[in-house]
């Protein structure tokens, strides 16, 4: 009899660290990028086969004043470098339904993204941002905070982010807002939207 | 003895009299406050005011006889009505606000109906009523007055710059006019080409007795003690300012002849040096200069419209407006960052403003959008982000200091010249509620009229500072607006009702 409770006792001991070895993998997995309600699209671009993480990107609302957030898959990448990399090129090159309009100038290209250990991301783009930006305060917070949220909504390591044009530190993009120092994460700008 | 005899003659008449205003105010917590004065081309007149919950109101009784306007209360509605040549105000009874011409301003306290009268705020004078009067009405609350049309009314600082003997006294006359001087027993006489004068409370100390308004309206006294010798003065002109330094010797050192005003010297002749404008502006709590900067310039054209117009051009001619209205009605010294089509820098133009001196930065841009439909005026004033805040603060609380001629030390808050703007984000966000409120008045606001946001050439300016975009330049309506005169000029008189009333409220807040 003994022993028999000693073989149970055993297996229950067994089953218990089992339990408790699940538990801490869980609390140490990966976060998913941008937690929403909003169904996923896929995009046209990702291919389905492909492993991807859904990430918000940011597009110009109809009404001018705001931001819209909208889902859309990105393919997986390993690091958190080459997983910004994916994300921008997206945020740069998606193309959101009317009368949602993309607020980056169409040409702009991404030259180089890097963190650093602080958390602080640096997004270098093409000179095309400049030379095609249409103008206004407003515009141009829109076209900034496009980018810082997209790098920060959807990478947890980023803690703030700060834009380069062609490898450079820039004043500004269109004569207004600063960037000469990294920014945080603007919600103020960002309206909730319906649209997929 | 008398008096102890008066006081049970007097008090059955004080609260009869009491009892008489309390019943006439309908019970209302009403307090007589000492009156404004009204100062117009046809002379002075007071301007009867009570102080009810701490805030200082005016009868619309008064305001009636005093500016000829009709009021008639509505005791339907529950409010009351001011006219004047077919244009109205109305207001409402515990609302603080006026509805001007179908326009809401907001007033700083509620209107009052008491017994059979209707009482309104002090600054119902310049912010509604001036807008639907045919001259212009300037509240001052500093110096009491309420100016009506245009009226030369310069600001006289007086100040006891050194108590001696000698002493040394100055009068400062802003903007300058014609000044002369004459030398009576026992005082000076300055007399000041004007209508009238702002002027402080009377000053005094070592030989002057008194520094005071005079027996006309442009007339200043300088009244000697016993002990003075005959006073010596004289009058430079810097900056837009007239400055009379007066100095007094002791009776006893003051046997030389001297005349009582030093004669200018002949051209070509050498002149004593001028004042230095930097000590004028330490000496004094008013305004001086303020700086206008006109958005873009050169290359950077700014905002393209459909039709061609450049929001650089644009907001130079706004700048011109604005600078004019300024310098000819408030007698301020107006830099523009740029006075042509030119390319200047934002540190540039930051510099411009902080080397200046100025007492307020406001910077004009016309705005584009990616919706031609999006309209409005929109107002921006500096967000510091986190890290800047705490650079900052870190700045300020850790500080330096420097050891002074006499002993002592001076204390130094290092904070970075790129985030001057850090010590007047509040007086800043003043500025764009004051912005927001006159544009409202005159042309279409955005829905969202004011933003906080890193700006660039705000982050650096070391005043009080905001971005104005006046309207749209990417919708067709707004474009075809902005090209014409009537627009621009509108545009340019609401920046300017701000800076009026910003100026008159930072002045106050200045004051002890």
């Amino acid at each position: 009899m003994s022993l028999r409770v000693w073989w149970l006792a055993f297996i229950g001991g067994l089953a218990a660290l089992v339990l408790i070895a699940i538990s801490i993998a869980r609390m140490y997995a990966p976060a998913r990028p941008v937690p929403s309600d909003a169904p996923i699209t896929r995009s046209p671009t990702t291919p389905k086969e492909t492993a991807h993480i859904t990430a918000t990107l940011f597009f110009g609302a109809p009404d001018g004043q705001s931001l819209a957030p909208m889902r859309r898959d990105v393919a997986l990448a390993e690091t958190v470098v080459d997983q910004g990399r994916q994300i921008l090129a997206a945020q740069l090159s998606e193309v959101p339904p009317a009368p949602y309009v993309s607020v980056i100038p169409a040409a702009t290209m991404l030259r180089a993204f890097y963190v650093t250990e602080r958390g602080d991301a640096f997004v270098d783009l093409s000179s095309d941002i400049v030379r095609g930006h249409p103008g206004g305060s407003l515009n141009e917070l829109l076209t900034v905070y496009a980018i810082v949220n997209a790098v920060s909504a959807n990478l947890p390591a980023v803690r703030r982010v700060q834009i380069l044009v062609d490898g450079k530190e820039a004043d500004t993009i269109a004569g207004h807002v600063d960037l000469r120092r990294p920014l945080t994460r603007n919600d103020s700008l960002v309206r909730e939207t319906d649209e997929k | 003895m008398r008096s102890c005899d008066a006081v049970p003659l007097r008090t059955p008449v004080a609260a009869i009299l009491i009892l008489a205003f309390v019943a006439s105010t309908g019970g209302q917590d009403l307090t007589p406050a000492a009156p404004l004065t009204l100062v117009s081309r046809e002379g002075r007149r007071p301007i009867p005011t009570t102080v009810q919950a701490g805030r200082e109101v005016v009868a619309l009784d008064d305001v009636a006889t005093l500016f000829r306007v009709t009021v008639k209360e509505d005791t339907l509605a529950g409010g009351v009505t001011v006219s004047y040549r077919g244009r109205t105000i109305v207001a409402s009874a515990n609302r603080p606000m006026a509805s001007v011409d179908g326009r809401v301003v907001s007033l700083p306290s509620q209107v009052i109906r008491a017994g059979s009268r209707w009482f309104v705020p002090i600054e119902f004078l310049s912010v509604a009523l001036a807008s639907i009067y045919d001259q212009r009405i300037e509240l001052r609350r500093a110096s009491r007055l309420v100016l009506v049309g245009d009226v030369r009314l310069p600001r006289v600082t007086t100040n006891i710059d050194f108590p001696g003997p000698p002493t040394r006294a100055s009068i400062e006359i802003a903007p300058a006019a014609p000044v002369t001087v004459t030398t009576e027993p026992g005082r000076l006489v300055v007399r000041v080409d004007a209508d009238a004068l702002d002027l402080p409370s009377a000053t005094g100390g070592g030989l002057v007795q008194l520094i005071r308004q005079g027996e006309q309206p442009n007339q200043i006294v300088v009244t000697m003690t016993e002990a003075a010798g005959t006073p010596r003065a004289t009058v430079t002109t810097a900056n837009n300012v007239a400055r009379v330094a007066i100095e007094v010797p002791p009776a006893a050192t003051s046997e030389s002849k001297a005349p009582a005003v030093e004669p200018r010297a002949p051209e070509g002749e050498p002149r004593p040096p001028e004042p230095d404008p930097r000590a004028s502006i330490v000496a004094t709590r008013s305004w001086q200069t303020i700086v206008i900067d006109p958005g873009h310039g050169g290359d950077d054209v700014g905002v393209r419209g459909v039709k061609g117009n450049e929001e650089k051009q644009l907001t130079l001619d706004i700048a011109r407006r604005l600078r004019a209205m300024v310098e000819n009605r408030l007698g301020l010294r107006v830099i523009l960052t740029r006075e042509d089509d030119r390319a200047v820098g934002l540190d540039e133009r930051a510099a411009v403003a902080n080397n200046g001196k100025a007492n307020l930065l406001i910077s004009l841009h016309v705005n584009g959008s990616r919706v031609p439909d999006q309209s409005g005026a929109e107002i921006f004033h500096l967000q510091l982000d986190r890290e800047s805040e705490e650079v900052v603060r870190v700045a300020t609380a850790e500080g330096a200091s420097l050891p002074t001629l006499g002993g002592g030390v001076r204390r130094l808050d290092l904070i970075p010249w790129d985030l001057a703007q850090a010590r007047h984000l509040d007086e800043s966000s003043v500025l764009a509620s004051v912005l927001q409120e006159e544009l409202q008045r005159q042309v279409p606001m955005s829905g969202h009229p004011i933003r906080q946001a890193p700006m660039r050439l705000l982050a650096a300016a070391n005043m009080p500072a905001a971005l104005v975009e006046v309207a749209y330049l990417t919708n067709p309506q707004q474009e075809a607006r902005l090209n014409s005169d009537d627009f621009k000029t509108t545009v340019a008189q609401a920046v300017f009702s701000a800076i009026v009333r910003f100026r008159a409220w930072s002045e106050e807040s200045q004051t002890p």
